[in-house]
């Protein structure tokens, strides 16, 4: 038997099976491994021994994925949804603890694939250090589903001291980014459209622990984060700015991008701007903190090509200053990414 | 920066660029109109209307294939839509609005819209697909042309029966002499790239020849234009057409690419969006080919939109939409005879002189042809908000 039926989502022996042969033996741990309806998670490991754990606050998040492909350069959709969901609790300061992952599969699936991608979001949870602690598995008619849908979702601890909200970003603050803007988006979408461009493109999807960790830590540092997943770049800097009531001019000579990605875009007529990111952050930092964030960033793994890419205002919009010295307004993308003709 | 009437010749620079202009005097600003969908969208990328002196004025023309599809091309793509074809296009169609519809919301209907990156994807569609009808929408000029040929050659020799072509192509020169014509009060012309690669500069060179005024082939980057505002600026006196893209264009073009089309394309007339009925603007699908061509394929076809024009058409819920539509598609014409866009695409008014524009009129909510497509002179005008800049600019002095 080499693919999923759908009696893999029944109830009975055979989901058992695959649950046993598949998903424990890769991610499988203490709690997981007791196969209870829920996950009973001890308060002192959710809050571990800080100071004030009184004043801790919990982080909680879900996010669904239904990336196509499901195996791209420099990933897959196991990675991806460990890393979309501690990425999303790294963004409110915390620390990423545990996390559920819910299986929608269409029949016919190929185990062989499902094995890839449970190895996948295990190796990627224990580098991430979460732990998957609650699963689901179903199983839909053929047709019904493109392949898999994965739904992941955490819980991470917020420390005392931590406050780092979209809201908080104050003109004077520095825009800092992780890396190179794009690769994920422009990677998947040339792995789902069979382009192929001279040098090849890789997904950037990385969990971004060690970097925020040591980003949180300097004192007074960092204001707001956010991972520029869907809608890129451009809409992240407009959601900060409307949500923060600021402007944000950013610096075109500063903007890390690949040349791939850069000419595919030209080819395509996209904006590296509105592509998707999974493995980078755009920090908003106080501007007497903004090099010792990038150091740390620079320091950290996934960090080595982070910049310090525009500083807030006043004004309101978003603005892009060109290598001409001219200027122009970054909007946020409609939606769907189009190619164009000429 | 900006020109000074009294100084025969004035550099204008901006970081990494810069460009030696012979200043005419203010009070006669120099009209340069770029007329291609890519050019405009550099133009409002790079901020390089922002570095013009006052003397020179740049004009988006008519260079957005999408832009100046009228809207009967998107009803009749929708129609088709809905008789049971499987429609495969490029994505700048997607959003774009019809008199009732875009095929977005009709893809969300359930209708078979497919979005490729070639006529060849589309081709392999309907390779691997013989129970479908594919039916590609050729759109585009001289650029997307010679792919569309091909894929109807490569049809009739591999024996693909279930592919047409809708065929909506456009051509440039007669578009622009059409301008002309109208008075658009045009000094010299930025010439697209991409379409002289293939068609050579000779179509083109009517326009030092017959009208007096340069022509300057340009490439994309922000370099590539300043420098050929420059060429056009040297050439005022004394007119040429000539290259600046020459690492892509030779003077007499492509042409094997010339060849394909020729093989299957003839002239025709077509209607542009904001324009209207241009003489030889268009190519229409050689008899030869005919099996190829959407409108005469689908026109055998009882549900067709081609034979639906005859009234040849029956069948109930076909009939009662259509019914339905018509109230839309009436009310929605209305409402765009106020779009200034004829105005915008001659350059005799800017895009947010539009009493329409980033009010109803929008990227997400586009009342006409200039705002449809990402590289329409309203959308880029918008995208990069060098209006809301100026206005800014001019608030805080």
């Amino acid at each position: 038997m080499d693919r999923i039926m759908l009696a893999h989502g029944g109830g009975g022996k055979a989901m058992e099976d695959l649950i046993k042969n598949i998903f424990l033996k890769s991610m499988g741990n203490e709690i997981l491994n007791g196969m209870e309806d829920a996950a009973a998670l001890n308060i002192e490991d959710v809050v571990p021994s800080l100071p004030d754990s009184g004043d801790c606050r919990l982080a909680f998040t879900t996010d669904s994925f239904i990336v196509k492909p499901a195996f791209f350069p420099g990933g897959d959709i196991g990675r991806l949804s460990v890393c979309g969901t501690v990425n999303d609790l790294l963004c409110r300061g915390a620390l990423p603890l545990y996390m559920s992952a819910s299986f929608i599969i269409e029949e016919g699936f190929e185990i062989k694939k499902l094995e890839k991608i449970a190895g996948s979001m295990a190796k990627t949870s224990r580098e991430a250090g979460i732990k998957l602690v609650a699963g689901d598995t179903k199983v839909a008619e053929k047709g019904s589903v493109d392949g898999i849908f994965i739904n992941t979702s955490g819980i991470g601890v917020i420390p005392p001291d931590i406050n780092i909200s979209i809201k908080n970003a104050r003109p004077g603050d520095a825009v800092i980014i992780s890396g190179t803007i794009g690769n994920h988006g422009m990677a998947v979408l040339s792995a789902r459209e069979g382009l192929e461009f001279e040098s090849p493109l890789k997904s950037d999807v990385a969990p971004l622990v060690e970097m925020v960790q040591n980003i949180i830590s300097i004192k007074g540092a960092v204001k707001v984060l956010r991972d520029p997943t869907r809608g890129g770049v451009a809409e992240v800097l407009n959601e900060i700015a409307s949500r923060s009531g600021v402007g944000i001019e950013v610096w075109e000579e500063k903007l890390p991008v690949d040349p791939a990605v850069l000419s595919a875009c030209d080819m395509l007529g996209f904006d590296f701007l509105h592509l998707a990111n999974e493995g980078k952050i755009i920090a908003v930092v106080a501007h007497e903190k903004a090099k010792d964030v990038l150091e740390a960033i620079k320091k950290s793994r996934y960090g080595e090509k982070a910049e310090i890419i525009g500083r807030v205002n006043n004004s309101g919009l978003v603005t892009l200053k060109t290598r001409f010295g001219t200027f122009r307004i970054i909007d946020r993308p409609f939606g769907e990414l189009l190619p164009r003709i000429c | 920066m900006a020109g000074n009437g009294e100084n025969p010749e004035i550099v204008f620079r901006g970081k990494n660029v810069s460009v030696k202009l012979r200043a005419l005097p203010d009070s006669v600003p120099v009209r340069i109109m770029e007329v291609c969908g890519t050019h405009t969208m550099a133009v409002a990328k790079y901020g390089i209307k922002q570095l013009m002196p006052d003397t020179i004025k740049l004009i988006s023309g008519p260079g957005c294939p999408v832009c100046v599809t009228p809207v009967e091309d998107i009803d009749q793509i929708i129609d088709l839509a809905a008789a049971g074809a499987c429609i495969a296009t490029f994505g700048d169609l997607m959003r774009v609005p019809g008199s009732f519809s875009t095929l977005s919301k009709e893809r969300a209907r359930g209708r078979d819209i497919r979005v490729v990156y070639s006529p060849l994807d589309a081709l392999e569609i309907a390779a691997r697909n013989p129970e479908i009808q594919v039916v590609f929408v050729g759109i585009g000029f001289e650029t997307t042309a010679p792919a569309v040929a091909l894929s109807i050659m490569h049809a009739k020799s591999r024996g693909i029966k279930n592919y047409s072509v809708l065929c909506l192509h456009k051509t440039m020169p007669q578009a622009l002499r059409s301008l002309l014509d109208g008075g658009a009060g045009i000094d010299g012309f930025i010439l697209p790239g991409h379409v002289c690669a293939i068609t050579g500069i000779e179509p083109f060179e009517f326009l030092s020849k017959e009208y007096g005024i340069p022509g300057i082939v340009s490439g994309f980057e922000a370099k590539d234009i300043v420098e050929s505002i420059g060429m056009i600026m040297k050439s005022l006196r004394y007119p040429k057409v000539d290259i600046q893209y020459r690492r892509a264009v030779k003077p007499w073009g492509n042409r094997q690419a010339q060849e394909v089309m020729e093989e299957v394309f003839e002239t025709s007339d077509a209607v542009w969006r904001g324009l209207g009925l241009i003489k030889n603007s268009g190519l229409c699908i050689k008899k030869e080919w005919a099996e190829y061509d959407a409108k005469n394929r689908w026109s055998r076809w009882k549900r067709s939109p081609f034979a639906m024009k005859s009234g040849q058409v029956e069948g109930k819920d076909h009939k009662a939409e259509n019914r339905q539509d018509s109230g839309t598609r009436q009310k929605s014409t209305q409402f765009y005879s106020k779009c200034k866009c004829g105005q915008v695409l001659t350059g005799t008014i800017e895009p947010f002189e539009c009493p329409l524009f980033a009010k109803v009129c929008t990227p997400e909510n586009p009342a006409g042809p200039c705002m449809v497509s990402l590289e329409g002179s309203c959308a880029a005008f918008y995208k990069y908000g060098t209006w809301k800049i100026n206005v800014r600019r001019a608030h805080h002095g």
